[in-house]
């Protein structure tokens, strides 16, 4: 029976595979993901036979039994499903982090269940080791992840990163004190008190970790996160010497690190910079006013209208301002607009545009942009000399030359998309306020630049409007 | 060497592994390192060839497999709820709450993956 068991775990271990695998392609991806959910579904009815020798040995009455179970599966499928098919695409960072963190807290649960189910047994220094880590590993992501969720739905407490003296020593504090905490609980794993007493420690370090990190580093922490949930889950796989959990748990390891590594890329970052760095913003209003001060030069929808006439490739470049207006479908109904008239339009992606790994893309998506026309950044850059306009919507530090030219910029060495290169450019924007880096942005007073002050879904659809006219 | 060829490698490679520990050679924990070990280099290979494109989509799904806590999780909900005060109680019902987190996670991340790609239409 175990074996068959065993087998059945590898199974959908190779699903897994299988489903990631299949996510290469936009057009197998949809059938990818439903080999994942058979992977899960699989994995859990393999898991029947253990629940109810498990269960045959313990009191309590049926229901007692499986009524709790039953219980939790139901009410947490109807929980996730209906987040899953209310939330709205713009809110998919803060989903995504949520999901997460109930992942990361599953961890810190099972380990402790364990752990109280072994108490009269002897437990291997291994077990130990790896339930303190599901307990570490966990927590923090579950707090971390609830805190990311807040920064990104924007509650009131936590709109902008709180700082306070002392931070870093005081998180390093509370480093050692987990780490301590854990190592007593290794040599007793019989005490479940030290164990709750890590999590504690380690949940208040999930919050004043995550806490201090500003928004447009949100793809990273995310991406953190995700590696996160799951080392948590694989750490829970060696308590439970469970194969499919210890799978699972590296791919998602695995994947969580990808991302991360290609967020910080994109940043020219370092991970240590981005998590422990906190990105210090000094505007430098002075230095502002001397490189916009006479150059500025603002337009109408009609001038833009005029000039997209004239057009025969354009080249759109959204960045989290897109999100924030909900601006996606005005700007896709433009694309198609443009496209009506013979303009080849493309979309311009940067990698850490928005709030986590490829969240323009999404939006695109529902706005029915198909996909062949969103371009990454490294594809589209070498031909962007060629583009007659570039539409610039809510992006700013990704498209700022001074990442190129100015060594001495915080965001110096970070590669961007060469909007500057094109004929000319479109700046849609609000205001002349600098973005996350808090710098000013000398594309804006660039000869070949025009501003277009305006909230970016109207200015879309007013620019729609005027080339009906 | 292209990935299904490697990771039938690596799952041949990981059962032989397992065909030794039966034998009564390595134990079980460095059974468990090995296949960890393994299995990272899969993902590792498969997960960076997914495009740019799909990196959200990547995130939820890979979030929803991570849901696989759900499996320990429903063995620890099994215990039996006798009473809250009871070791078995105190068991069941983080067991409970594992399940109920675990579920969501699981469900929520797969369906919103599903309703995503969705999206994801190539020029009619």
């Amino acid at each position: 029976m175990t074996d068959v068991v065993y087998l059945g775990y590898l199974l959908a271990a190779v699903l897994f595979v299988f489903c990631l695998k299949m996510l290469c392609h936009p057009r197998t991806a949809v059938r990818g993901n439903l080999v994942g959910a058979t992977g899960m579904l699989l994995a859990v009815l393999f898991t029947v036979p253990r629940i109810v020798e498990i269960a045959s040995h313990s009191p309590g009455t049926m229901l007692s039994k499986y009524g709790v179970l039953l219980a939790g599966v139901i009410l947490g499928a109807a929980i996730g499903a209906t987040f899953a098919l209310k939330v709205r695409m713009t809110a998919m960072p803060q989903m995504v982090a949520l999901f997460n963190g109930f992942g990361g807290g599953a961890s810190v649960l099972v380990a402790g269940a364990e752990m109280l189910h072994n108490l009269n047994k002897t437990i291997e220094i291994s077990v130990a080791v790896a339930t303190v880590a599901s307990g570490v590993i966990g927590s923090v992501t579950f707090w971390g992840s609830l805190v990311a969720f807040a920064k990104l739905e924007e509650y009131k407490a936590f709109r902008k990163p709180i700082r306070y003296p002392a931070q870093q020593p005081l998180n390093a504090v509370l480093g050692l004190i987990a780490l301590a905490l854990a190592v007593l609980c290794v040599i007793n794993p019989h005490q479940p008190a030290l164990y709750w007493a890590m999590v504690l420690v380690c949940s208040v370090l999930g919050v004043t970790l995550v806490n201090p990190i500003g928004g447009a580093d949100m793809p990273v922490v995310i991406a953190v996160l995700n590696s996160y949930s799951g080392l948590a889950a694989a750490a829970t796989g060696f308590v439970l010497n469970n194969v499919v959990l210890i799978v699972s748990g590296a791919l998602v390891g695995a994947s969580g690190v990808i991302l991360s590594q290609l967020m910080c890329q994109a940043m020219n970052r370092s991970l240590t910079n981005v998590i422990f760095g906190v990105f210090t913003v000094e505007e430098d209003t002075a230095k502002a006013d001397e490189i916009y001060r006479g150059r500025i030069k603002a337009t109408s929808p009609e001038e833009i209208a005029m000039l997209f006439d004239s057009a025969r490739r354009v080249v759109i470049v959204p960045g989290y301002g897109m999100a924030v207006a909900q601006a996606q479908h005005a700007v896709s109904d433009l694309a198609k607009h443009l496209e009506e008239r013979g303009v080849e339009v493309e979309f311009a992606i940067h990698p850490v545009a928005g709030r986590m790994p490829g969240h323009m893309n999404v939006l695109l998506a529902e706005a029915q942009v198909p996909y062949d026309k969103l371009k990454e950044m490294d594809e589209i850059n070498p031909t962007m000399s060629q583009a007659d306009v570039a539409l610039v919507i809510g992006a700013n530090d990704v498209v700022n030359p001074m990442a190129r030219t100015d060594p001495q910029s915080p965001i110096a060495g970070m590669p961007i998309i060469d909007v500057d290169k094109a004929r000319t450019v479109v700046v849609v924007k609000r205001s002349l306020s600098p973005g996350f880096a808090g710098i000013p942005n000398p594309l804006f007073a660039a000869d070949n630049t025009l501003m277009y002050f305006a909230d970016g879904k109207k200015a879309i659809l007013d620019l729609i409007n005027a080339m009906k006219q | 060497m292209d990935w299904f060829s490697a990771s039938q490698l690596l799952i041949a490679a990981g059962a032989d592994v397992a065909a030794a520990a039966s034998e009564g050679q390595p134990a079980p924990i460095v059974v468990n390192i090995t296949i960890f070990v393994l299995a990272c280099f899969v993902g590792y290979e498969v997960i960076t060839k997914i495009p740019p494109l799909l990196h959200t989509p990547l995130m939820s799904g890979s979030n929803a497999i991570s849901g696989i806590t759900l499996v320990g999780s429903l063995v620890a909900a099994g215990s039996g709820f006798v009473a809250l005060a009871s070791l078995d109680g105190l068991v069941s019902l983080l067991g409970f709450l594992a399940v109920l987190m675990a579920t969501i996670n699981v469900v929520g991340g797969f369906v919103v993956t599903d309703r995503m790609l969705g999206m994801f239409k190539k020029k009619e």
